[in-house]
């Protein structure tokens, strides 16, 4: 058996290393693993609850819309507000603004590079002046750097790579996807440039409050967003999505790697200011059944996460008391269950909830992606499922967001307004791109009494809970093929769907590894 | 045609036309870097970080960031885009270190955790997780330059926060200058900062060498003058106008903005390519420039008010007065 770890994994956000064990060429443990610790938590304690909006922003770097929206929301509960139609419908706004960016980021930056072979521009003989101005920089670079002392730098930071003859082969392919990974460059950042009409600026927005948004929604500002979902739109539909459609032709067995089936969705994108009508609907899904969301389910558990605190607590009376060494635990990521289960979030739990909830625009869209692939919907429980429906997701949220903006009183108020009372409690509830996430407060003296955020990590990435029951990304590699353990680029695949945000996952650390001794040189 | 220092600098801070700023900046670094003649290698560590400096570097226009990875520098790895994993990426680290490189610029984005060295801990070598402190110590030995983007490695940050209960924090969290003694260290802060003062920073190092630099080892070219003087809102503060709301019209002093106090040129300069800033969405600035973010004593982000008694009592409009009295004497501020 080959112990085999995966530190760091890269192009994701933050500090995660895997560790697997494989067998015959499979996968038959694995343990997930956070390398960074802030104590956000103990910090928001004390402070003004209106600093927690931007506090927790600061949680993430690539979804800081998701966490001011949570807090909003969290605050809004706790002062007893609710935001205006205008309010409302800007906070949607900005959000899908930013899915855009994380989805298109994700696909093409952080994932595509173990798929597409970027060395194939090498081979490139259009005439497109920056695909040239790459393949010359390539060649220059490959050819120059042959000094042993830099050689692993030549082409950095995209080589080197995992050794693997599992890259796409089809030059044609490879060179449209390096075309688009540049162009992606741009769509995103027209992207985050929607995000700063209505949020002031992006990342770590500065213009969201209880209430709303500071943003009013003038005429300039509406054209300017108009003008640019039409640019993302366009880029989404012609490439975006069948680029994603390419590489699953490519690698279809992917639609039965990395599976895991239970499901949970707070609701993305509310419809009405009494939140209970969504674009994409909340609700669980155990055992092939779609239920309503009851947030009373939550509970965190810390047998094998280094806690001294009580398990199985829901997030109000949530407690992060940190133990290291702690006999048997093996990770500080707190393990997050729903009626005891353990759940993915994130766009797949989105769609397939949606799917089976019936609504209309997902299921053709899946449909749509099944019928290519000659597939059934338990094909989308899978690596290849969870980037389909992020291209699915931005193609929906482009077509919408139309929408709302006509839905914009031009030049009303942004927000309500509030009063911080002495006392109170809220709970916030988002949908970050990469799932579920949920903020929790509790005001005394209009101070932050407690504070606790489950983010979408938490939930995914999370460890072993008190039964026994093993994370959903640990389920996911449980059994993946791996075939050079030197190169696991298989595994590198499987959790990279899921799309992992480690500085989100707030509780991680790692606390009682022997290191302090070791000297690099 | 090579640009002067002095020109170079013009261009940086966007004397002319406030909105002109991308295109002069564009001309100004590629004319800046006809000058070098090999790109300069980047290491570009993450600590204590939320990834959202290099989010923003993403955001670069001019030049944007694939001219920048593929014309002006050479960037030897970055854990967020970086093609390898695990050991195939580490193994740049290692060999960095082991064959004792010194033609690289080290970037640090995130503050660097003081009180035990699993708090953030960076690839796995020999078997041992290492601790990203012992990254940046070592190659910060030899490193050409030493740059801190974004306020958690300047100054700290957010994760260098205190906690209110006992002033205490739960990491020891540093910015990069407190653990590197002796070591003159570039600082870039933001939170998060700006593209263009983290492409014209490095920029300025490598055709120009190092910035002049003020108190607390920023670029004078960018953060040299405070928000209010750079503000859209200035004429409303000369004219007694304040706003009453966040995302009201008029100055947003009386709230709590903190731009006369933050180093900081974006109500000129705006984020993401003009589209928005700050004070301009009506929701003042934070401070997120200062070594002081987010506790600024002990006020916090959303909480402020030291103008005089004298100053507060000239407020015509009794409600503003009052509620402003009520936060200068220590009350929370309702928006």
């Amino acid at each position: 058996m080959a112990k085999v770890y995966l530190d760091p994994i890269t192009r994701i956000e933050g500090h995660l290393s895997i560790e697997v064990d494989v067998q015959g060429g499979r996968v038959v443990d694995a343990k997930s693993k956070g390398d960074m610790f802030r104590g956000w938590e103990k910090i928001l304690k004390g402070r003004n609850p209106v600093d927690a909006n931007q506090i927790t922003q600061r949680i993430c770097g690539v979804c800081p819309v998701s966490h001011g929206l949570a807090s909003s929301r969290c605050l809004d509960a706790a002062f007893k507000i609710r935001p205006n139609d205008n309010g409302r419908i800007l906070r949607n706004l900005v959000l899908g603004a930013n899915f855009l960016q994380s989805h298109i980021l994700h696909f093409y930056h952080l994932a595509a590079l173990d798929f597409v072979d970027i060395t194939a521009i090498l081979n490139y003989t259009g005439g497109d002046d920056k695909l040239e101005g790459v393949k010359a920089w390539a060649k220059n670079e490959l050819d120059t750097k042959k000094d042993p002392k830099i050689r692993l730098t030549a082409v950095s930071p995209f080589l080197p790579r995992y050794d693997s003859d599992q890259y796409i082969k089809d030059t044609d392919l490879n060179i449209a996807a390096i075309s688009h990974y540049l162009e992606a460059l741009d769509m995103r950042m027209v992207a985050h440039e929607m995000v700063a009409l209505f949020g002031g600026r992006a990342p770590h927005l500065i213009g969201l409050v209880p209430g709303g948004v500071t943003q009013v929604p003038t005429r300039d500002k509406i054209r300017q967003f108009r003008r640019r979902i039409k640019v993302v739109e366009k880029f989404v539909n012609d490439k975006y999505l069948p680029d994603v459609l390419a590489v699953a032709d490519a690698f279809r067995p992917y639609f039965r790697l990395g599976t895991f089936r239970n499901m949970l969705s707070y609701g993305l994108f509310e419809l009405n200011n009494e939140y209970t009508q969504f674009m994409m609907p909340s609700g669980s899904l155990i055992n092939g059944t779609v239920e309503a969301l009851d947030t009373n389910n939550i509970k965190e558990q810390v047998r094998y996460a280094r806690y001294s605190s009580g398990s199985n607590l829901h997030p109000l009376q949530g407690q992060t008391e940190p133990q290291p060494g702690k006999g048997g635990a093996y990770t500080w990521l707190k393990a997050p269950r729903y009626k005891d289960q353990p759940m993915e979030v994130g766009p797949l739990a989105r769609v397939a909830i949606s799917y089976l909830s019936n609504v209309e625009p997902v299921k053709r869209e899946v449909d749509a992606v099944l019928g290519r692939f000659n597939a059934d919907i338990n094909a989308v429980f899978s690596t290849l499922g969870r980037h389909a429906a992020r291209a699915i997701e931005c193609k929906l949220i482009c077509n919408d967001m139309k929408d709302w903006l006509d839905q914009l009183e031009v030049g009303g108020s942004p927000r309500t307004f509030y009063e911080i009372p002495d006392r109170g409690e809220g709970e916030g509830l988002a949908e970050a791109p990469r799932g579920a996430l949920g903020h929790w407060i509790v005001v005394e003296d209009k101070k932050i009494a407690n504070y606790q955020c489950v983010v979408p990590t938490t939930w995914f990435c999370g460890p072993t809970d008190d039964r026994g029951v093993k994370g959903p990304v640990e389920q996911a590699l449980m059994g993946a093929p791996v075939a050079d353990v030197e190169n696991p680029i298989e595994v590198a695949r499987i959790v990279r769907s899921f799309d992992p945000c480690i500085a989100c996952a707030v509780h991680v650390v790692e606390g009682d590894r022997d290191i302090a001794s070791f000297r690099i040189v | 045609m090579s640009l002067s220092r002095k020109d170079f600098l013009k261009l940086m801070g966007g004397a002319a036309a406030a909105m002109t700023v991308p295109t002069a900046f564009l001309d100004g670094c590629k004319q800046a870097l006809q000058q070098v003649s090999a790109r300069t290698p980047v290491i570009w560590l993450q600590g204590q970080s939320c990834s959202g400096c290099s989010v923003s570097l993403l955001n670069a226009v001019d030049p944007d960031i694939a001219s920048v990875i593929t014309q002006t520098i050479s960037l030897n790895y970055h854990q967020t885009i970086m093609g390898g994993t695990g050991h195939k990426a580490i193994d740049v680290l290692r060999e960095a270190v082991e064959n004792a490189r010194d033609d690289f610029v080290l970037v640090v984005e995130g503050s660097i955790p003081t009180l035990a060295p699993e708090y953030c801990t960076v690839g796995m070598v020999h078997g041992h997780h290492v601790p990203v402190k012992q990254w940046v110590e070592e190659l910060a030995e030899r490193a050409k330059a030493i740059v801190a983007v974004g306020t958690c490695a300047a100054f700290g940050g957010i994760p260098a926060a205190k906690v209110r209960a006992d002033n205490s924090n739960p990491t020891g969290a540093k910015g990069v200058s407190e653990i590197l003694p002796g070591k003159t260290v570039l600082n870039v802060p933001g939170c998060p900062p700006h593209p263009a003062w983290m492409v014209g920073s490095l920029v300025h190092f490598l055709v120009y060498g190092l910035p002049e630099l003020d108190e607390y080892n920023r670029p004078k070219m960018f953060f040299g003058q405070t928000v209010h003087e750079n503000c859209e809102r200035l004429n409303d503060y000369r004219r007694g106008r304040f706003a009453r709301h966040w995302g009201e019209d008029g100055c947003l002093y009386l709230l709590g903005c903190l731009g006369m106090d933050s180093g900081c040129d974006i109500p000129r300069r705006k984020w993401n390519g003009g589209a928005n800033s700050c004070t301009g969405s009506g929701s003042g600035c934070i401070g997120c420039t200062e070594p002081t973010f987010p506790d600024t004593g002990n006020r916090g982000i959303y909480q402020h008010l030291n103008a005089s008694l004298e100053e507060i009592n000239k407020i015509e409009n009794e409600d503003i007065r009052l509620a402003v009295l009520n936060l200068r004497n220590g009350g929370i501020i309702n928006g």
